[in-house]
């Protein structure tokens, strides 16, 4: 026996066993692929008719796209070097890249100034959007940037938005000194004396005063315009918005249908309808050599666009509140001002994210609009002067890529930063 | 009470503009920029180029009438107006004039109550074809498939067109010139049909311009050139003259490269009184004596700007045809200077 067992004993492993690779068949890409793709004969089909629609797309996208043409002066100088071969002629997107970005007026040596608005722009909404992670005093910053960016894009004395932001710090110390009397005596005390300061100030002349190059607003274009369109309107109209949702659901028949009357007159009539009143009808009540901002006007007619769709956004959240969370704020003795900021708009804000970066993304892409009022933002640049040049003329697949690629990247930005809103704010027991 | 403070501010305003109307002249000058509508771009009658400067057909009157008025052809505000905005712009005051390739039409004369300088351009609708086809003549096109732009002027008078000459067609609806451009070239219709001059410009953008023509028949009438507002004969007068000054210059031998040497006084009566150095014609204008020597020096004359932006060495080589000379066989014919 025991010889038997000596000899058993060379069976005995006194090391362990190199780890072995897994079966091919069982891990890694193969394993992936044939659990995903290849995992029934229908999923199989599938899979191979999408890999053959994708081959169609990239064997006809991939040479237009590397063939491409990056130095030329003109379409038919592009075709002349291609010579037959596919491939596009972005050419055009080198050659006026700047007035894509900024429109063909704005000067070019001052291209500075809206690129540093833009950048700082992520600076002053950053606590904004991530609050948790930036200081609170960022948002000091926040509340100086519209008047700065004013500044940097249009120029002028810097006197001028300084005046228009004190406005607003004087209208506030006023409301803040009489709303300890009354609500209403501190919001029309404020109101007051902000348009006081206003009217004072207005009559003043600062030029020469701190001066940087002045730029009129019918220069700028490019989706430089988009952008201040998009950023102006959306901020305003959310607060606009949140007002007219409450107004709707105030108990004060004459607010509540100031708010239906507008929001459903608004919600009637489509933006370019508004635009048109901006644009055309205006010029005919304004009187003649006095030039009311096309800009502003446009501003004005986009932000009560969107607010009123806001509002209806923002209705249904607080639509959506139980009943009981009214009653449980009434019952700690909160007044109406209380009880909304503290416990029913927070949660109904937060049930209308979606719905309300839905609207954002939709006025966003709306901006493009304007340019049928013949403002030149990305979409009017390449529809007019770009096509109209004798050089470019026929360029159309490259010149609308490029627009659809930079509103594809930021309403995509929007749309990811509400899905990370939505689970930063996810608190509840859904 | 609404209402009546409604109407009055309308009616304040329209006194205004009124006012405004008749001045157009002193407000220029004292405003030392022409506020000119044009298009928002069209090829080679008004676009900016790459360092934002306009040029174009269009662009060139807004700068000789600059010229004229101003003493500097650079001295415009360029208003770029569509199709739906350009006749506000110029009835509110917003613009002194437009040159905006519009048609001269009954109703925009007497009822939008605007004022037509002139014509610089005589555009008509056209045909074209492939090569390939072998057609040569409109006549020839019966039964063909034809690109038209909806609810246009174009798709009436087509139909007129061939209902005229018992002729069949079967129309593909198109809604802009872009996509007419596709369709064209991708065979959808054997013929695509617009003015004149969007042909020639489409044309010019194919890859292979010479596998297409365009037929000779011109289907329509369509005048284009300046206007300006009813009630200030004065500035029309400017405007108009302006123009013809530009039309006469090419008649009488009148270059941007000999106008200097001619300034110095000629044989020809007619060019002294044009150059100011005879007559005090610009006195009348209300302008100086050498109001259409700067106009004329700006660009050219008429048929100088024609080669330059949409003649038959640029690429969209439109000839002259019906914009010729009347001394040539066209319709450019300048009323006297005396």
């Amino acid at each position: 026996m025991s010889d038997v067992h000596a000899q058993s004993v060379g069976w005995v492993r006194d090391t362990l066993i190199d780890q072995q690779p897994p079966p091919v068949t069982e891990a890694g890409a193969v394993k992936w692929v044939r659990s995903n793709l290849f995992s029934t004969i229908p999923n199989a089909i599938l899979t191979l008719a999408a890999l053959w629609v994708l081959w169609r797309l990239l064997s006809g996208v991939a040479p237009w796209i590397l063939n491409g043409i990056w130095d030329a002066p003109s379409l038919s100088a592009c075709r002349e070097i291609l010579d037959g071969a596919t491939g596009g002629c972005f050419a055009v997107l080198a050659e006026r890249w700047n007035q894509l970005l900024f429109g063909f007026q704005y000067p070019s040596e001052l291209y500075w100034r809206p690129m540093s608005a833009f950048l700082l722009l992520f600076v002053a909404i950053a606590p904004v959007l991530f609050y948790k992670t930036f200081p609170r005093q960022m948002l000091i910053f926040t509340a100086i940037y519209p008047f700065l960016a004013y500044w940097l894009i249009w120029g002028g004395s810097l006197l001028t938005p300084v005046c228009a932001g004190l406005g607003f710090v004087i209208g506030y110390l006023v409301y803040a000194r009489l709303v300890t009397q009354s609500f209403a005596m501190g919001f029309f005390g404020g109101i007051a004396a902000a348009l006081v300061f206003w009217w004072i100030t207005g009559a003043l002349n600062f030029t020469g005063i701190l001066m940087m190059e002045r730029v009129e607003s019918r220069n700028l274009g490019g989706f430089m315009l988009n952008l201040i369109l998009g950023t102006v309107c959306v901020s305003l109209s959310i607060p606009f918005g949140i007002a007219l949702a409450l107004g709707r659901q105030s108990d004060m028949p004459i607010i509540k249908w100031i708010c239906v009357v507008f929001i459903e007159f608004i919600r009637g009539v489509p933006l370019i309808t508004l635009l048109f009143v901006a644009n055309v009808v205006l010029a005919y009540f304004l009187p003649p050599g006095s030039n009311f901002d096309l800009i502003l006007r446009v501003i004005i007619m986009i932000t009560m666009f969107a607010s009123a769709y806001i509002a209806e956004v923002i209705r249904g959240g607080l639509a959506a509140l139980p009943k009981g969370q009214y009653e449980a704020a009434d019952s700690l003795g909160l007044d109406y001002a209380q009880a909304m900021r503290l416990i029913i708009l927070p949660q109904a804000l937060k049930i209308s994210i979606p719905g309300i970066v839905n609207v954002a993304v939709g006025l966003f892409k709306d901006t493009t609009l304007v340019s049928v009022i013949s403002m030149f933002d990305l979409v009017g640049m390449i529809r007019g002067p770009i096509l109209a040049s004798t050089e470019w003329n026929g360029v159309y697949w490259e010149l609308l890529g490029f627009a659809a690629l930079l509103f594809f990247v930021t309403c995509y930005g929007i749309s990811q930063y509400s899905q990370w809103l939505e689970r930063q704010l996810n608190t509840d027991r859904r | 009470m609404k209402t009546s403070v409604i109407l009055g501010t309308m009616t304040l305003a329209a006194m205004a503009a009124g006012a405004a109307g008749a001045q157009t002249l002193s407000d220029v000058q004292d405003r030392g920029t022409l506020n000119c509508g044009v298009t928002t771009g069209l090829v080679g009658f008004a676009a900016p180029d790459a360092n934002g400067d306009w040029s174009g057909f269009d662009v060139a009157v807004c700068r000789a009438v600059a010229a004229a008025v101003l003493e500097d052809p650079q001295s415009v505000e360029f208003v770029p107006t569509t199709g739906k905005t350009r006749f506000t712009a110029l009835s509110s005051g917003e613009i002194d004039m437009l040159a905006r390739n519009t048609t001269w039409t009954f109703t925009r004369d007497v009822d939008l109550k605007f004022e037509f300088a002139g014509i610089n351009y005589y555009d008509g609708q056209g045909f074209m074809i492939p090569k390939e086809l072998g057609v040569s003549s409109a006549r020839e096109l019966s039964g063909a498939t034809v690109c038209i732009q909806t609810g246009t002027t174009t798709e009436l008078n087509l139909a007129d067109y061939f209902r005229k000459n018992n002729m069949d067609y079967e129309p593909v609806p198109i809604e802009t010139n872009a996509e007419a451009q596709q369709q064209y070239i991708a065979g959808a219709c054997d013929v695509y049909t617009t003015d004149a001059s969007g042909l020639a410009a489409t044309r010019a953008a194919f890859e292979t311009p010479g596998d297409h023509v365009i037929l000779p028949e011109i289907i329509s009438k369509e005048p284009l050139g300046p206007l300006v507002r009813h009630g200030d004969n004065e500035w029309g007068d400017v405007v108009r003259w302006t123009l013809n000054a530009l039309i006469a210059a090419e008649e009488l031998g009148i270059t941007s490269a000999n106008i200097d040497e001619m300034k110095a006084g000629t044989e020809s009566p007619e060019i002294n009184r044009i150059l100011g150095t005879e007559g005090n014609l610009g006195e009348m204008l209300g302008l100086d004596a050498d109001w259409a020597y700067r106009a004329i020096k700006a660009n050219g004359n008429y048929g100088e700007i024609f080669a330059k932006n949409i003649g038959e060495s640029t690429p969209i080589g439109l000839a002259r045809g019906l914009n010729a000379q009347w001394t040539d066989g066209g319709l450019m014919y300048a009323p006297p200077f005396r």
